[in-house]
């Protein structure tokens, strides 16, 4: 695949880095020219200096043959540029964004990237999850939003330790995945399977009803 | 007429002032609160700091109730989103956007923004006087 990348920083890098690893053609435009010098002596000649939203910039570089396009620049609104420009002029198939205000997701789905990918959230969701009020993390978006796996750990003062799974009242649409256990590691959960302290509950939930799911789990 | 301006560069201060003077319900917005030193004393609409890309800004900015939202930053792609999140995201009927690069002014006019290159109609009045 040919997949242009716009912003050589240390996502655009690392990204690069693993792309030509998987023996994809990858181009990575970057505006500064002494991080440009610095990707070409560790990646090779896979770099041009210009700037990403620029549509005759984004031409010479070949995008209207690009499979997919990468925007990983720091600035959110350069990010939807590069993703529009390479959509609506040149037909690029798949555009991918990465956006740190978390409030911008919406405008990016509503103006057509294919994916957002929101490091803040990430970041929150990984630490939010370390804190003892809010036990749950978003690890997968399905279905284009709709849908979620999350992964719950069960706090030591909940109502729900000791009890079988069939005393769950989940949510509608949802369903436990995965149960692992401190001690006895990843079990398939049945509907007698019973919950202990500090067990890690793998569970499919749609997003709409994460709050009810988080409530349950947590067993206050 | 209730607008909306995101920058308050000389053409935003100055647009701001015009459209006041003309009895217009004036909202500038700059990050840097010394950009509002351009407006004249006479001003009479609201200058607000706050990112036009924000939220909470845009909110302050009562931009549900405009009628119309300009952005006129020194930034071609942050003019381009914050016009964006004023049409698709508060419905705001008019939204104008200044779009130095020719080729993305063309091509965000055919997704429906209201755009302006000065580029093009500076080079073309410069043009005028050298020939003229």
């Amino acid at each position: 695949m040919y997949i242009v990348i716009v912003g050589g920083g240390q996502v655009g890098y690392h990204l690069s880095k693993m792309l030509l690893n998987d023996g994809h053609e990858v181009l990575i435009l970057e505006q500064d020219t002494a991080r440009c010098d610095l990707l070409c002596e560790e990646l090779g000649s896979v770099v041009v200096r210009g700037d990403g939203c620029e549509a005759a910039t984004l031409e010479s570089v070949g995008t209207a043959r690009a499979d997919m396009l990468v925007a990983v620049t720091d600035e959110d609104a350069r990010n939807l540029v590069a993703c529009q420009v390479a959509r609506h002029r040149f037909n690029v198939r798949r555009t991918i964004a990465r956006i740190t205000n978390p409030n911008n997701e919406k405008i990016f789905k509503i103006l057509g990237v294919d994916v957002t990918v929101c490091s803040t959230k990430l970041i929150l969701a990984h630490i939010e999850q370390e804190l003892p009020s809010h036990p749950i993390i978003t690890l997968l978006k399905l279905k284009s939003g709709t849908l979620e796996v999350i992964e719950a750990k069960i706090p030591p003062d909940s109502k729900l330790i000791g009890k079988k799974l069939r005393a769950f009242s989940l949510p509608k649409g949802s369903a436990v995945l995965l149960i692992i256990g401190k001690e006895k590691g990843p079990q398939i959960p049945t509907p007698d399977t019973i919950i202990a302290a500090e067990d890690e509950v793998v569970a499919i939930t749609e997003a709409e009803n994460e709050e009810a799911i988080r409530a349950m789990l947590t067993g206050r | 007429m209730k607008v909306v301006i995101m920058g308050c560069s000389r053409v935003g201060a100055q647009l701001a002032a015009m459209m006041d003077a003309e009895g217009h319900k004036v909202t500038v917005m700059d990050i840097d609160p010394f950009s509002f030193k351009k407006l004249p004393p006479a001003f009479n609409g609201t200058a607000l700091v706050g990112n036009g890309l924000d939220e909470e800004s845009l909110k302050k900015a009562e931009i549900g109730e405009a009628d119309v939202f300009v952005a006129v930053t020194q930034g071609d792609n942050r003019n381009v989103m914050a016009c964006q999140i004023a049409k698709h995201i508060y419905n705001v009927p008019k939204v104008v956007c200044r779009i130095y690069d020719p080729i993305r002014e063309e091509m965000y006019r055919n997704l429906g923004l209201r755009t302006v290159s000065p580029t093009k109609l500076v080079a073309k009045l410069l043009r005028d006087q050298i020939e003229g």
